[in-house]
């Protein structure tokens, strides 16, 4: 939802001659920060208990060890993340695995239609289907070619980058596929079901 | 959920250190939030560009006018306009109330614990388990540098309030961070902590508390961080 903007009285922003084309509208960028936003501890998780697991409507429900999600072939992600509460990081390189090809390997049901992304640490996010698909989104577990930190999601986190970045759910433990929409942790508590960075779809409603 | 955008008039602004401040706003459609919860602020330039950034309620749930309390980051955009340009009776625009996560009706025991600007959600947890009558329900542990940091400094203070000083000597405590056997006496068997301020201070406290047995369940984090808040 657009709504008319009001000019605030002797504000005439910063260094926008520069504003990058990257960058959604509301977003500025971070540079080199990497800002940590997260609502629950942050858990140690140790890469010899770690598992993904793909179920629901699927053929085979499916689960891989640290050692077999990385033997899978690899995929790499080069560009922008954006997050809600306004930063944005450009020019980004995440390496891991394609979820195209964690759903191939689980085979998708025909009425699947949504994915809940499970946490170790009992965060949940939900989203459309094909906004995990069609070389959209991955797991991943290097950064910029460094190991991916604890604060940051690490062992591994999902990467869905055209999408607002708490979609891409840190510590991630699996993907539940269903047929209808069910809202993960922050939608519960107001945030918008898609989160189109570019559309500012930032609260329900928006 | 987070309500249209609207226009709310500065009726106040109050100094709370050298570096804080809270405006009093008159709120165009008034809301009532839950104690804990944000507004985002967006401020509007003549030439369509906008910045936004969210800031914790500070005031007490159902009060008529709705209290934002803003660090001044140098160099922030926001923060910096609203301590060097605001005045009383100047317009800006808001939307909310947000977050359920980090929001506590006043229905239970909870324990706060805030360093530097992350006391601003806290306090309104404070206020409104004053104003209900319901002291017992909410313990505060606060962690500023110095004395004159301490927000709300004329308010806070009370015999369920305990304010550490890591920069400074206080009352034969030395100087120094927040330490277990500064939590132990405030922690309660249940009931939601909620933890609040840079995401070292979350850190560091979450530690001290999963050491001192609070299952991690129980804690909620907030951080605050150079993104605006």
């Amino acid at each position: 939802m657009l709504s008319a903007v009001a000019i605030t009285r002797g504000f005439t922003g910063r260094g926008r001659a520069a504003r990058d084309p990257r960058l959604p509208p509301g977003q500025y960028d971070a540079g080199r920060d990497w800002p940590v936003l997260h609502a629950e501890s942050t858990p140690r998780l140790a890469t010899d208990r770690w598992t993904f697991t793909i179920e629901g409507l699927v053929d085979r429900p499916t689960s891989w060890t640290w050692a077999e999600i990385r033997a899978l072939p690899r995929s790499r992600y080069s560009g922008d993340i954006h997050c809600v509460t306004t930063w944005s990081k450009l020019a980004m390189t995440f390496d891991g695995v394609s979820v195209d090809t964690l759903l191939d390997a689980a085979g998708v049901r025909p009425e699947a239609r949504f994915v809940v992304a499970t946490a170790h640490t009992g965060y949940t996010t939900n989203l459309p289907l094909e906004d995990v698909t069609g070389g959209k989104a991955w797991v991943v577990w290097d950064a910029d070619g460094s190991p991916l930190t604890t604060e940051h999601g690490g062992p591994a986190r999902l990467l869905v980058p055209h999408l607002y970045f708490w979609k891409s759910a840190k510590w991630v433990s699996g993907l539940r596929i269903g047929a209808e929409d069910e809202p993960g942790f922050w939608e519960r508590n107001g945030y918008h079901d898609r989160g189109d960075p570019w559309l500012e779809q930032r609260y329900q409603g928006d | 959920m987070a309500g249209p955008w609207q226009q709310a008039t500065v009726v106040g602004i109050r100094r709370e250190t050298p570096t804080a401040t809270t405006f009093r706003l008159a709120l165009e459609r008034p809301f009532t939030h839950v104690a804990g919860q944000y507004v985002v602020l967006r401020l509007s330039a003549p030439d369509g560009y906008t910045a936004q950034r969210d800031y914790s309620i500070s005031s007490v749930p159902g009060s008529p006018e709705l209290q934002i309390t803003v660090e001044h980051l140098p160099g922030g955009e926001v923060s910096e306009f609203l301590h060097e340009v605001v005045e009383v009776g100047d317009e800006l625009e808001l939307r909310g109330p947000i977050g359920g996560h980090f929001a506590w009706a006043a229905d239970g025991p909870a324990l706060g614990i805030g360093g530097g600007s992350g006391v601003v959600p806290l306090m309104s947890m404070l206020r409104q388990a004053r104003a209900t009558g319901q002291e017992d329900l909410f313990r505060l542990v606060v962690s500023v540098r110095r004395p004159v940091d301490l927000y709300f400094a004329a308010e806070i203070t009370g015999p369920r309030t305990t304010v550490v000083h890591t920069r400074q000597e206080v009352a034969g405590r030395a100087a120094g961070r927040l330490t277990a056997a500064d939590l132990a006496p405030a922690l309660g068997p249940d009931g939601p902590i909620y933890v609040c301020g840079t995401p070292p201070f979350c850190d560091t406290v979450t530690e001290l508390l999963t050491g001192l047995g609070a299952a991690t369940a129980r804690i909620r984090v907030e951080r605050f961080g150079p993104t605006g808040t």
